[in-house]
């Protein structure tokens, strides 16, 4: 790296750069050619994106940077930035005549360092050497945060983050990568510098193997040395997969960066070649290693909160609050939304219903009360095994909640949500509903201690919810209480129940026509997103919201639409397909709201949205569009759980709930 | 004398292909990659240009002639190609042409496509015979006059 590095800053550094251009149209070419000559560029060209690729494994080492042109009848450009940016980490840039925004958008996000408009100018390729320069100073800047990450200060770690918002993301991800996979970078690092060993071509073929390898394994789970067990390929190095999966994981990282910016919909498309595991994989990884992290700032920050009055607590928590929350909501969709595997689900099960229970008051339903008692019950025994599986967060959560007194973190919280709530309102009429149902929740924190302050104006919107939310934990509740933790795994089984809870909500929907509106928008967004995805506990939960207004096929239909979705979102680092369908959900929800005021779910969904749309415009940091959306889940779970009380770990979950709502508008 | 008179006729007829609009300053950019290395460098290009295009122009009329339905997805992904090698020389009218028929493509007017891309057809042959004539010109009043650069 050093000697990379330096050879940069050498006195002719940008005389003999050597580029690879791929451009099909010959005179395209050949001018590129000539101009990339003439700033002094060591050129090789290629007409074919397929010849350009076995160029570059070839002599991987041979290029400082790619130009490619987008469209190739052999080989997309984009497919050919993918590759580059998977099995080799050269900076590429894109040329094409197109010059429509989605397009250029798409290259971005795909990773590459620039995109050019044809026709190119010879100025524009005079400075392609800085991508160069930035791409090394960035590893090398990796390679030492990695470094001092892996000795773990962990309290430092967040405190930094804060200090950049938009850029946190990165940070937290880096730090947030677990020392094992960066003893394997360390190794790959070390490999790829000195070239001492023999190169393994990751064809398209081994890097599907090495996808699906990861996949089965959970990315979080995935160290070098298993999946090189699960692909059996003889030759392979366990660094050779170390290092590819390091590639992957930036891979990802870069996606998932990038996606802040695009609309949902183009993400999807691009992602589709790389399984849609293998992101959620990456986020995972990311989200967990952020759980790591998180515990100790959130601790802090929750009793520091604990410790002030609401009032004070509310403005002195949000910004730090903030940045934690962002973590904190990584883990959650992961804890959720399992990769398929049955204890993620539990987890994520677990955690729902830890959420919920915490916002949950006495209030209303004691019948729930006494089902949530035995869940959470249940719920608690789970929740600490999981901790130890889920590595973390889980049990980080749980000890979060328990050092601090329960009734202190609530109202705080709630007071925080709170104070929050208003900026937010302030805008639409959704916001409005959705502050109803933040209030709904800090009344009901409240109330838990003191008297209902807050509750009085959104009583009405409380009551409907609440009542929602009563089906549900019944329903919810006994399937997780009576078959046990061990009944979480089985999705199947969840959604049979489901529908179940769904009868029982039918009657509510009877009572309110608002709800037959939303039963019709939803049914249909969420068939869309149905295809495939497996049945998340959360999923489940939320269906149980849905359920309230829907029938019970479309109940059913829903919860697989909200994993999909959940997943989706982790799938292109959260944002892509996570977020259109969202929207779906969102506009919906929307719809919904115009409508019920009632249900805080589609409420806070909405307000999300809102915010996210809004964000992303001013082009936001990726992070904060991601939380908005696993928030308005977990806002929609808390709801849900509202009237559940007593569980601790669930606490500061809400916590970090009501938090992003509010930051998300700072 | 005569070679001065050549190249000032050169000169005037140059300028007048960016003056009536034929070519934009990207035709500057490759006038100006012409170097010893490469004497000819703007005339290889143009004629690399023509000789590579004419296969896409033949593409697009026969992609126009099966007409029902037309396929504008192709048609566009043709012009696509078309008018990225068009503006790379600096052909500004037929990269005009060329935008104007996509933009047809999007909308699905096919007799849209078709009229501008007789008007296409017509700036690329007119382009062509310009050019030759231009480089015609610069042979005969020398190898180095080409890459003087005009005001």
């Amino acid at each position: 790296m050093s000697t990379a590095s330096s050879s940069v800053v050498s006195d002719q550094f940008p005389a003999g750069l050597r580029v690879l251009v791929v451009d099909d149209d010959p005179t395209c070419l050949k001018i590129l050619e000539k101009m990339l000559r003439t700033c002094l560029y060591e050129v090789t060209k290629s007409n074919r994106a397929e010849v350009a690729l076995d160029m570059l494994r070839d002599k991987r080492n041979i290029f400082d940077i790619v130009i490619s042109d987008v469209h190739m009848p052999d080989m997309d450009g984009f497919k050919l930035l993918e590759q580059v940016g998977l099995e080799m980490d050269l900076p590429v840039i894109m040329m094409s005549a197109d010059d429509s925004k989605h397009v250029v958008m798409k290259g971005v996000t795909h990773g590459a360092c620039d995109y050019l408009i044809k026709p190119v100018r010879i100025e524009a390729l005079k400075n392609i050497w800085q991508h160069v320069v930035r791409k090394r100073k960035n590893e090398w800047k990796e390679i030492e945060q990695s470094g001092s990450v892996d000795e773990g200060d962990r309290q430092q770690k967040p405190s930094e983050d804060v200090d950049y918002s938009s850029s946190a993301n990165e940070g937290n991800w880096r730090s947030s990568k677990r020392r094992k996979d960066e003893e394997d970078e360390a190794d790959d690092r070390d490999d790829s510098s000195t070239l001492k060993k023999p190169r393994v071509v990751w064809s398209v073929e081994l890097h599907q193997q090495f996808v699906a390898a990861v996949n089965q394994l959970g990315i979080d789970k995935a160290v070098p040395k298993k999946i090189l067990e699960l692909m059996n390929v003889p030759g392979l190095t366990r660094e050779n997969v170390a290092s590819h999966l390091q590639k992957y994981r930036l891979y990802l990282r870069r996606l998932s960066g990038v996606s802040q910016h695009p609309g949902n919909s183009f993400m999807s498309p691009q992602d589709a070649s790389y399984g849609p595991l293998s992101s959620l994989n990456g986020l995972d990884l990311q989200t967990f290693a952020a759980t790591g992290h998180i515990p100790a700032q959130s601790l802090a920050t929750l009793q520091a909160a604990s410790g002030l009055s609401r009032s004070t607590a509310k403005s002195g928590i949000p910004m730090p609050l903030v940045e934690q929350r962002n973590l904190f909501s990584f883990d959650n969709p992961k804890l959720r939304f399992g990769d398929g595997q049955p204890q993620h689900m539990n987890s994520g099960k677990q955690m729902n219903l830890l959420h919920g229970i915490p916002t949950n008051m006495e209030a209303k339903q004691l019948v729930n009360l006494h089902h949530s008692a035995q869940s959470l019950g249940g719920m608690n025994m789970q929740v600490s095994p999981h901790g130890g599986h889920n590595g973390q967060s889980s049990s980080l959560l749980m000890q979060m909640s328990q050092p601090q007194a329960r009734g202190q973190i609530l109202n705080e919280t709630a007071g925080g949500q709170v104070t929050r709530l208003p900026t937010s309102t302030g805008q639409p009429i959704l916001s409005n509903g959705i502050a109803g149902g933040v209030l709904a929740r800090n009344g009901i924190g409240e109330n838990g201690r003191a008297g209902y302050n807050q509750v009085p104006q959104t009583s009405s919107m409380l009551n409907f919810p609440l009542n929602h939310t009563a089906e549900l934990p019944g329903n919810s509740f006994p399937l997780g209480s009576t078959p046990g933790i061990s009944a979480l795994p089985a999705k199947g089984g969840f959604h049979e129940d489901a529908n179940s809870d769904i009868k029982g909500s039918a009657g509510f929907i009877a009572s309110y026509d608002i709800f037959n509106d939303l039963q019709q928008h939803k049914p249909n967004g969420w068939e869309l997103q149905n295809v495939g995805v497996g049945l998340t506990f959360d999923a489940s939960q939320h269906s149980n919201s849905l359920r309230s207004n829907i029938d019970v096929a479309p109940s059913v239909l829903i919860n697989q639409s909200y994993s999909s979705s959940q997943r989706n979102g982790q799938n292109s680092n959260a944002s892509v397909t996570g977020k259109a369908i969202f929207s779906v959900g969102e506009g919906t929800e929307h719809r919904n709201n115009g409508q019920n005021v009632g249900q805080h779910m589609n409420n806070l969904l909405g307000d999300n949205s809102m915010r996210i749309k809004t964000e992303r415009v001013p082009d936001t940091s990726f992070q904060p569009a991601l939380f908005p959306q696993q928030f308005g889940q977990e806002d929609l779970m808390s709801a849900l759980l509202k009237q559940q009380d007593g569980i601790v770990p669930a606490e500061n979950e809400f916590d970090f709930d009501g938090y992003p709502l509010g930051n998300i508008p700072v | 004398m005569e070679r001065n008179q050549s190249r000032r006729q050169l000169a005037v007829m140059r300028q007048s292909l960016f003056d009536q609009g034929y070519l934009d300053e990207q035709f500057i950019q490759l006038e100006e990659l012409q170097d010893d290395a490469n004497p000819n460098f703007v005339e290889e290009v143009v004629t690399l240009y023509y000789r590579d295009s004419a296969r896409l122009v033949t593409s697009i009329e026969q992609a126009l002639r099966d007409r029902s339905p037309l396929d504008f997805n192709k048609l566009d992904s043709y012009m696509h190609q078309f008018k990225g090698s068009s503006s790379s020389i600096g052909a500004k009218k037929v990269k005009a042409e060329s935008t104007q028929f996509r933009e047809y493509c999007r909308a699905g007017n096919g007799e849209g496509c078709l009229r501008t891309f007789q008007q296409l057809k017509k700036e690329y042959t007119t382009l062509k015979k310009k050019l030759e004539a231009y480089f015609q010109l610069a042979r005969q009043a020398g190898p180095n006059e080409i890459a003087c650069r005009p005001k």
